[in-house]
């Protein structure tokens, strides 16, 4: 079947079998990498990426379904130049130890505070309950996520 | 991890998507967000050759009142109903079931319909319907019919919707002024699902005793259920420690329960109770 | 600090930001399903749905017939050009079983793989191997070791005529110390059996190349050079062309320190078939094939005399072997009576060993692999007496503690430790949980019918491996050593090679700011290269809890030598005695006369000019080093954890959770710190929620995370770790392990909060993990709650 995705803000256009997993086909015929499989049954989230703007878990969507829609990954939130304030966070925290996990969870505080720009630390925790993480015990994880929120409000703050 | 051949339609109106159903027989399965059907073929639990994707139909999704009720498209995900004004307003009881689904990529996928047709037996949403005495709109070859909750659920993972019907829309009614509303869960550690989920709504008279209480557990059974003995004895009264007790008491009367490794049958009816209590606690007046 | 220079860009103790985030948090990292190579096929595998059975027949026809398949194997035609899989370290006494690659007419545990199918692409290797048809004759199955050790059970190797794999004592004489106790407590503890779960699966991509006979090997792994040495031997491959490269692994624990058999399958068929060969293991084969961890019970002994001072511990383990042993499987019984009398001082200790087959996937190193066992029976048995004594569990301790004036300190178990301070951890974490006005508090919930208990642990555990000539014979491990090697390029960058293979330790910023340190540069002028065999002569892996310890202390010990040569350049430069130089900040120079100086990227520039040299000096600032640990080093601390118990759920709730670890010297704190997260979050997990079920048939209940519980970021409290720096002598970075504190402090201390939170019911055990069943099931039957 052909599709058109919008992926990463690049039109796209494929031929796919129609039972392709939509994170199979970022990854192996658009080789965006960054997107992981880390579990057969939709918990792990290493795979979340934003379809239209939400959070979803892509080895739970099928590539046709995204026809006509838009992907973000982990390969189009940063700019060009740099880190996106979510990995910076990240990276400042010491959020991430082996990096499986982290696409996914980056996606998921990028989703977060998108809708809420300043979770409560209860919010973050409850907003990351699709994602697993087994290096971290989250702790960093949910301290960058506030510091993120801090300093994106800041920015905002500023004129 | 990867589901086994087939052949897949995406029609654009509901009658494409029924003629699919009639045309493919048992052969066919609807594709609403995925996430009951697709983990299921992912492990070739389940086989489908013809996968029929409602997800292009337009108007399938959207929550609206009219004038007694509110009105739920089948495909509207459980992110729209935990984060619709108008139902966190005029019928609560969905949101906060809703925003204790798995989690936020499950909500933001996975639809109403979806979850209804599935019939898991501890799906969270159910009991919600059972208790708000929900309509169901459906349509098959012959038209339209309406199916009261109660009805739709036949037994486990089975509903009483024919091969070539498709769910369109649920109706709950506003919720009732002077009533409050609860859903208290016990979640499965590892998969989330409810062990025991009780929903829970009360009108109070102005005097604040309870005038109509109306309770459905999930978990607990093969196919969620109203707890009417409950529900009776607490007409008339306050919610008080005591009468709290007594309804509780008589939420699983009658149950045979279900079991498994991380809530046998005996823990499963004591949670059940216990969490009955809880959510019924939480409505009295402080 | 013992012979640590610390240089004025104070890189050692820096809470530094990792060098390796920018491109994991970009998704630029490489792991090993990101590879993809011309012509490459997939492997998938057809595994056992019994635990149990007599393979009658296997029909590969249809899938042989499917479009895309390229070969299908089963024993029979793996025979000629696989061997068998190494056996378990050699104990005495052990009965090894030979361990097929696919399973040889008769399986042993529902996972094991039984054929293999390659195709040209993912999707269609999966379909063929549905395809596939077994015709199974199921056999009775045994998977819990004391069923196995009884007369009538089913045995798992037929050929042994029993299920016991191996008995060994260890230790001295308890019986006289326990007859003369005041005080005998007796306790059957359960260290249950755990799935590591790696976020990342296993998975290997294995190249051949027809012309040379070159073999590369993308796995994820902790031990590369391990893995080559295993794969050269046993394919009879020659090692010099064999490449493996470990690239970014997503987690290992223990678990991927080992070689499996779909692995040397993969470079075996890629041999075969000429063609690249990709495995990536699904989750449910995780849970099913990959090492699970622990699988351990006990049988405990302590007495005391009555005021709580430790006379004995007896410890009669049954350690799961699973059906066919790895390497490493029987060694962690071993470790655990090494280890077993901890941080206190007990005269008399004994370890009666046995080793037991069962129809399950065999168990492994799992982060604390033994030691973690040893530490929650000593730790839940000391809680039990002062219990049984109506002492404070605090005050057991330390009264028992093995005092700094002490050290070396030899075990009854033949462990020496070579130092330690554990009363300072104690008191910092009950300084930092406020122990007093916890206690009260606890009293005061408990009179209004709130259950919060308040747990302990203080432990010590052994890290970074010495090559002891006692170590049983592996096959495996080349010693407990460690090597780097440092280069100084023209311009002065720094490239540092080491021998151990990170997977989420953060090495590739600690070793560059060992090396930075050592020669007083910028951080961002070292590079520290990992996990090929092609760049890296040789090394031992990230296992163990060593790398830091062991490998840092390499990676010190080259710059350190680095660092020599470029004073005896300057020097030469300068026209000066070597003793005039100084190097610091980027430049050498005399003390006194700051026009007398050279850059180091000059000094580095020169190095390479031969002609510039001080007689007798080779070009290049360069320089390897090996280090070999003569002794474990003893990581040490006290956890404190706060539970409120839910009575009437059964639900244990965190409150508060307070960590103080010693790894001696940390290199960099923020980095330690993660490591204790982690781990905490592992052992909490064992403790709370992990666990691997059975039913009667053998078949496991826990195959995917919608049955096996790992935590979530809403089921772990606000973790409060502190560190406390008592440096070892055993290295000369001072650093002692971290890797496994977390999974060693965290079980004890939460069982034991939960205990003391049921103390007023009567409760004085509980076997992990707290499901809320059975919290309240125990409670229930004691008629506590309905």
């Amino acid at each position: 079947m052909q599709i058109s995705v919008r992926v990463n803000g690049k039109q796209t256009s494929a031929e796919v079998e129609p039972r392709t997993l939509l994170v199979h086909f970022l990854r192996e015929q658009l080789r965006l990498t960054g997107v992981h499989i880390g579990c057969d049954t939709s918990q792990c989230g290493a795979c979340s990426v934003l379809l239209d703007g939400k959070l979803v878990k892509s080895c739970t969507i099928l590539a046709v379904q995204a026809d006509e829609r838009e992907v973000l990954t982990i390969e189009g939130l940063a700019p060009r130049e740099g880190l996106h304030p979510v990995q910076e966070a990240f990276q400042e925290c010491h959020a991430l130890q082996c990096g499986f996990c982290t696409p996914g969870m980056v996606m998921a505080a990028h989703a977060l505070l998108s809708r809420r720009p300043n979770p409560s630390e209860p919010e973050i925790r409850e907003a990351l309950r699709g994602n697993r993480c087994r290096c971290t015990g989250y702790q960093n994880i949910v301290t960058a996520i506030s510091a993120a929120a801090e300093k994106q409000s800041k920015r905002e703050a500023q004129p | 991890m990867i589901p086994s051949r087939f052949a897949y339609h995406a029609p654009r109106t509901v009658e494409d998507a029924i003629a699919l159903l009639q045309s493919h027989g048992d052969e066919a399965k609807l594709l609403a967000g995925g996430h009951s059907l697709l983990p299921l073929m992912k492990l070739r639990l389940a086989r489908v050759a013809h996968l029929i994707d409602i997800g292009r139909i337009e108007g399938l999704a959207s929550i609206r009142q009219s004038e007694s009720s509110i009105h739920i498209g089948a495909m509207t995900t459980h992110s729209e109903l935990a984060e619709s004004e108008l139902l966190a307003q005029r019928q609560p009881l969905l949101p906060r079931a809703a925003i204790q689904i798995g989690d936020v990529q499950v909500r933001n996928s996975g639809t109403l319909g979806g979850s209804l047709a599935h019939a898991d037996p501890a799906a969270d949403l159910v009991p919600v319907l059972l208790a708000l005495e929900a309509e169901l709109r459906i349509c098959g070859p012959a038209g339209e019919r309406s199916l009261a909750a109660g009805d739709f659920f036949t037994s486990m993972f089975t509903t009483a919707l024919a091969p070539d019907e498709i769910l369109l829309e649920v109706r709950v009614p506003l919720a009732p002024a002077n009533s409050r509303c609860s859903y208290e869960k016990v979640p499965h550690r590892a998969s989330h699902l409810a062990v025991v989920g009780v929903a829970v709504q009360i009108e109070f008279t102005a005097d604040g005793r309870c005038d109509q209480a109306r309770l459905a557990l999930t978990g607990l059974a093969p196919v969620p259920y109203r707890a009417l003995a409950a529900e009776a004895s607490l007409r008339g009264k306050t919610l008080s420690g005591e009468s709290i007790e007594a309804a509780a008491q008589q939420v699983t009367d009658g149950v045979e329960p279900l079991s498994d490794l991380y809530a046998p049958a005996d823990y499963r009816l004591h949670l059940a109770r216990v969490t009955t209590a809880r959510a019924l606690a939480s409505l009295a007046p402080l | 600090m013992t012979g640590t220079k610390r240089g004025s860009t104070g890189q050692i103790g820096a809470r530094r930001k990792r060098v390796e985030d920018p491109r994991l948090l970009t998704g630029q990292g490489t792991f090993v399903d990101d590879i993809q190579l011309p012509g490459m096929l997939h492997l998938d595998f057809v595994r056992s749905t019994h635990a149990q059975a007599r393979i009658a027949a296997i029909d590969t026809s249809e899938a042989a017939k499917c479009p895309g398949v390229v070969a299908v194997y089963t024993a029979e035609e793996i025979h000629g050009f696989v061997p068998l899989l190494p056996g378990p370290a050699e104990l005495p006494g052990l009965r090894a079983p030979e361990h097929h690659v696919l399973a040889n007419g008769h399986v042993r545990y529902v996972g094991e793989a039984v054929a293999a199918v390659v195709a040209e692409e993912r999707y269609t290797a999966r379909d063929a191997r549905e395809a596939i048809r077994v015709d199974y004759e199921p056999l009775p199955a045994v998977t819990d070791m004391e069923r196995a050790l009884e007369a009538d059970a089913p045995l798992v190797h037929e050929e042994f005529g029993s299920n016991l794999a191996f008995e060994l004592p260890l230790g001295n004489e308890t019986a006289a110390a326990l007859e003369e106790a005041d005080v005998v407590i007796q306790q059957r503890m359960l260290n249950q059996r755990v799935i590591p779960n790696t976020m990342e699966t296993r998975g290997i991509v294995a190249d051949y190349r027809r012309s040379d006979g070159q073999i590369t090997v993308w796995l994820s792994t902790q031990a590369p050079h391990l893995i080559r040495s295993l794969l050269a031997e046993l394919l009879d491959l020659p090692e010099h062309r064999l490449r493996v490269i470990a690239p970014d692994v997503g987690g290992g624990f223990g678990a991927k320190a080992n070689l499996y058999g779909e692995e040397m399958l993969a470079v075996a068929l890629a041999k075969q078939l000429g063609r690249p060969v990709k495995w990536i293991e699904e989750r449910q084969e995780h849970m099913l094939a990959t090492s699970h961890g622990r699988a351990q019970l006990a049988h405990v002994t302590l007495g005391a005399a009555r005021d709580g001072t430790i006379r004995a511990l007896e410890l009669r383990i049954l350690a799961d072997m699973g059906a066919y042993p790895h390497i490493m499987t029987p060694l962690a019984p071993l470790q655990t009576a090494a280890v077993m009398t901890g941080c206190y001082r007990i005269p008399c200790a004994r370890a009666e060993i046995q080793g037991v087959f069962t129809n399950t996937t065999a168990p492994d190193p799992y982060r604390g692999f033994g030691r973690a066992e040893a530490a929650y029976y000593l730790e839940r048995a000391i809680d039990l007496l002062a219990r049984r004594l109506d002492l404070d569990p605090i005050e057991v301790r330390r009264r028992n503690f093995i005092q700094p004036e002490e050290f070396p300190y030899s075990s009854p178990t033949g462990y020496v430790l070579e130092s330690g301070d554990y009363e300072v951890c104690l008191r910092r974490a009950l300084e930092k949980v406020d122990i007093g006005a916890l206690r009260q508090q606890q009293g005061r919930l408990r009179s209004e019918g709130r259950y919060i208990g308040i747990g302990f642990a203080s432990y010590v555990y052994r890290a970074g491996f010495p090559s002891l000539p006692k170590l049983p014979r592996t096959g495996f491990l080349k010693g407990g050593w460690e090597s780097a090697w440092l280069r100084v390029d023209p311009m002065g960058k720094v490239t540092v090679l080491t021998g151990t293979s990170p997977h989420g330790q953060g090495l590739e910023t600690s070793l560059a700011q060992i090396a930075a340190d050592e020669l007083d540069i910028d951080l961002e002028d070292v590079v520290v290269r990992h996990g090929d065999t092609a760049s890296i002569p040789h090394g031992n892996g990230t296992m163990g809890s060593r790398s830091l310890a062991v490998g840092g202390s390499a990676v010190l010990l080259a710059a350190r030598e680095v660092r020599h040569k470029a004073l005896r350049l300057a020097a030469h430069h300068l026209g000066v005695e070597v003793d005039a130089v100084r190097l610091e900040a980027g430049r050498a120079f005399l003390p006194g006369h700051p026009e007398r100086a050279i850059s180091f990227a000059d000094l580095a520039d020169l190095s390479y000019s031969f002609l510039d040299l001080p007689d007798g000096m080779t070009p290049r600032l360069e320089a390897s080093a090996t280090f070999e640990p003569h002794n474990w080093n003893a990581p040490f601390g006290t956890h404190v954890c706060v539970v409120e118990v839910d009575v009437q759920t059964g639900e244990p709730k965190l409150l508060r959770y307070v960590a103080v670890d010693d790894c001696g010297r940390a290199v960099n704190p923020l980095i330690v710190e993660g490591q204790i997260h982690g781990g905490v979050a592992q052992g909490l997990g064992q403790a709370l929620m992990e666990t691997v079920v059975y039913d009667s048939e053998g078949q496991p209940l826990t195959v995917s995370f919608l049955e096996y519980a790992t935590p979530t970021a809403s089921d772990m409290p606000t973790l409060e770790v502190e560190l406390t720096e008592t440096p070892s002598p055993l290295n000369p970075l001072g650093a002692r392990g971290v890797g496994e504190s977390g999974t060693t402090g965290a079980p004890p201390a939460l069982v034991n909060a939960v205990v003391d939170a049921l103390a007023p019911f009567g409760v004085e055990h509980l076997d992990m993990p707290l499901l809320p069943e059975r919290v309240w099931r125990v409670l229930h039957e004691a008629g506590a709650v309905r």
